[in-house]
């Protein structure tokens, strides 16, 4: 016979590499997950693509009467609208890769006992699967730049950097909460909460203004503060370019990506026996 | 070309249980379900279920010390009853799960097939499940776009390919699930029961499949409960006992051995013995044999002889059998009182004899319960008393066999059947 891979199937224990050579012979696999999950989404729904248009804006809109409107919070001199669909076009994005990461293993349970295949594959097929909805929502915030006048700045360069930046930390959690999940269902139940609770630990409906001098610092631990006011600074001309708090994002985001995709590779061997 | 494709050395599999939580009344119920987060949450703390821990009673080997090769074009069937390790050494085999010790190295591409239509889903068209199917099983975009006239024309279902599965009968799923992987063309092919699936035509073009398969030198491993079917396939077999494999050479033998094993099985031993009963105690069971220890086969008539111990003359004796398939999942029950069929007996040794004309369960084996009452007074009770591994007998004569794990756990007498236009 023509291939003689050998495979060699023994205990793990311990750490093991992530499998990347494994992991592009499947991409295959990784592309059609992704395809699944938006056909499936889109299957039966009238708005269809819509949706992804309608999520963050009617959320912006929201946002804009009850945050800009009555409670006036200050929005970097820039309309609120703007202000708050910027952020929301990302948040979204990373909420939506970390959710679905999140509960990939259960929801595909069946398939992790039946069939052998990199298992990392599952949640990373969330990041191409939010993607055509992330696009979407980024057209249309152009849309509302050109309507309002807004020229971006020259650091748009940093733009990949900073979707770089939030996929590498929803991927990192994702995984880590994926893995936790297979045994502790609490993790899919709390899930929607923790999404809620963590957009409000960053600047989406509020600025950063709000936040003392001395602890901005630290409050940029959270890698997607500086993906936010770094979009602002990009497409709003809010602020300088936050290249500290996005330095500090992208090493933040990196620790979390290698924590969460070792940890998973850690412990993927019992999905089959705990799923 | 006599090399060997598979080497599996000592091979083992170790699973924790869970804890005992057998809960008798709904207050334990809400007990457990209360204490469910602290027990959940200390597992948690110490990585109970992810680390190994260290041996006790709730460890279970479900296969242990398991060694053989598989040469190129070798037709290996793996026999065993329920529990016997089969599904585990799959599983290890496929590579979904890790073995806890021992070795495998295998030699080419594999295809395991543990179910046909993994990935399948119901909002997807026959196409795009072709495509998802194929992509889970390890094939490539490529691979598959090459292969899908070929998959779509074995289905027979080309008309509706562009339609969602969930307007698919159940049959169509299938034949289209099990045309993917029939075009997987691997070097080595591990399938578990795939062939009962389907109907009687498109099994027999999946055997015919399977055949052309192994013609090809291709080497394959076949799980089945299905005996004439690995007699028909395999050219040796493995039987697997208790998660060790009790022998490995010609098929004959290995059914052979397989068939005495189940007689073995369903000997009773020492229920006079056995204090882990209750009731009053004025009756005692003693011993139960089935067809006098022969075996039992199913559609066939079952002779059971209860001997029991009364102290006192029992002028209302109630006898209750319960057949159970899993821990508690009752089967069926033969109750003298329900049956209106009264019964007594004189204090003293007792031999009490019940015929079923005929034996309706699935090929599985099953616990007996007993209990007996005076009156409605409980006296006697054990659980699993024994238990019964019903044989397969082709009762329809169709050379399809109804399926344990697929196929409820009644085999009905054969129905007439007629279609006709109306």
């Amino acid at each position: 016979m023509k291939s003689q891979a050998t495979t060699i199937i023994k205990p793990l224990s311990g750490w093991q590499l992530l499998g990347l050579t494994e992991l592009w012979q499947y991409r295959d696999l990784l592309y059609f997950l992704s395809v699944r999950g938006i056909k499936i989404k889109y299957a039966q729904s009238i708005l269809g693509v819509g949706w992804a248009v309608a999520n963050p804006l009617i959320q912006a809109v929201l946002f804009t009467v009850i945050f800009g409107n009555l409670a006036k919070l200050e929005s970097d001199g820039t309309p609120y609208i703007l202000f708050s669909y910027t952020a929301m076009v990302v948040w979204t994005y990373f909420s939506g890769i970390l959710t679905d990461a999140t509960t990939s293993l259960v929801a595909n349970r069946a398939m992790i006992s039946k069939v052998y295949f990199p298992r990392l594959v599952l949640p990373l097929s969330a990041v191409l699967n939010k993607l055509l909805d992330f696009a979407i929502a980024f057209i249309i915030l152009i849309g509302l730049l050109l309507y309002y006048g807004q020229a971006p700045s020259y650091t748009i360069f940093m733009f990949p950097v900073l979707l770089l930046i939030l996929i590498l930390t929803s991927i990192g959690i994702g995984c880590l909460l994926a893995a936790v999940a297979v045994q502790y269902r609490d993790v899919n139940y709390a899930m929607n909460f923790l999404v809620k609770m963590l957009m409000y630990s960053v600047p989406v409906v509020y600025s950063v203004d709000y936040i003392p001098e001395a602890y901005r610092t630290l409050y940029a631990i959270n890698p997607m503060v500086g993906v936010i006011e770094g979009m602002r600074s990009m497409f709003l001309q809010s602020r300088p370019f936050p290249w500290e708090w996005v330095g500090i994002g992208a090493l933040v985001a990196v620790v979390i990506f290698i924590v969460g995709c070792f940890y998973f590779r850690r412990v993927e061997r019992h999905f089959a026996d705990l799923a | 070309m006599n090399e060997n494709v598979i080497e599996v050395t000592d091979l083992g599999k170790r699973y924790r249980l869970g804890g005992r939580d057998h809960a008798e009344t709904l207050l334990e119920h809400v007990g457990q379900i209360a204490t469910y987060p602290i027990r959940n949450f200390r597992n948690l703390v110490q990585r109970k279920n992810f680390t190994e821990g260290e041996e006790d009673d709730s460890i279970l080997w479900a296969l242990r010390d398991v060694n053989f090769t598989v040469k190129q074009g070798d037709v290996l069937g793996i026999v065993g009853h329920n529990g016997a390790g089969k599904s585990t050494l799959l599983k290890i085999l496929s590579r979904i799960t890790p073995p806890t010790t021992g070795e495998i190295r295998i030699q080419g591409r594999v295809s395991s097939l543990l179910e046909v239509g993994t990935g399948f889903h119901q909002d997807l068209t026959g196409r795009d499940n072709v495509f998802m199917n194929g992509a889970v099983l390890g094939l490539t975009r490529r691979e598959i776009r090459d292969r899908f006239d070929e998959i779509v024309e074995f289905s027979g279902i080309r008309k509706h390919i562009d339609t969602p599965v969930k307007f698919y009968s159940s049959g169509m799923k299938v034949r289209l699930a099990f045309s993917v992987a029939a075009h997987l063309d691997p070097e080595i092919l591990i399938i578990d029961e795939v062939l009962a699936v389907g109907d009687l035509a498109f099994q027999q073009k999946c055997l015919g499949k399977m055949d052309s398969v192994r013609e090809q030198g291709r080497t394959i491993l076949f799980v089945s409960h299905n005996m004439s079917a690995v007699e028909g396939l395999c050219g040796r077999c493995i039987l697997m006992d208790g998660g060790r494999m009790a022998y490995d050479g010609t098929v004959s033998e290995a059914i052979g051995r397989y068939r005495e094993g189940s007689l073995n099985m369903a000997e009773a031993s020492g229920l006079a013995e056995r204090t882990d009963r209750d009731g009053g105690g004025r009756i005692r069971f003693t011993d139960v044999r089935l067809n006098q220890n022969g075996g039992v086969y199913t559609g066939e008539s079952v002779r059971l002889e209860l001997d029991y111990e009364a102290t006192v003359d029992i002028p209302s004796l109630q006898v209750a059998i319960k057949f159970s398939r899993s821990y508690r999942e009752v089967v069926m029950t033969l109750d003298n009182r329900i049956q209106g069929k009264p019964l007594s007996a004189r204090a003293g040794n007792n031999t009490l004899v019940v015929e079923l004309p005929a034996l309706d369960l699935i090929p599985d084996r099953y616990l007996i319960d007993l209990w007996a009452g005076a009156g409605s007074v409980a006296e006697d009770r054990i659980f699993n008393a024994t238990s019964v591994v019903v044989l397969e007998k082709d009762i329809y004569g169709s050379g399809v066999l109804p399926q344990a794990n697929r196929h409820g756990f009644l085999v009905p007498p054969a129905c007439r059947w007629e279609t006709a236009r109306t």
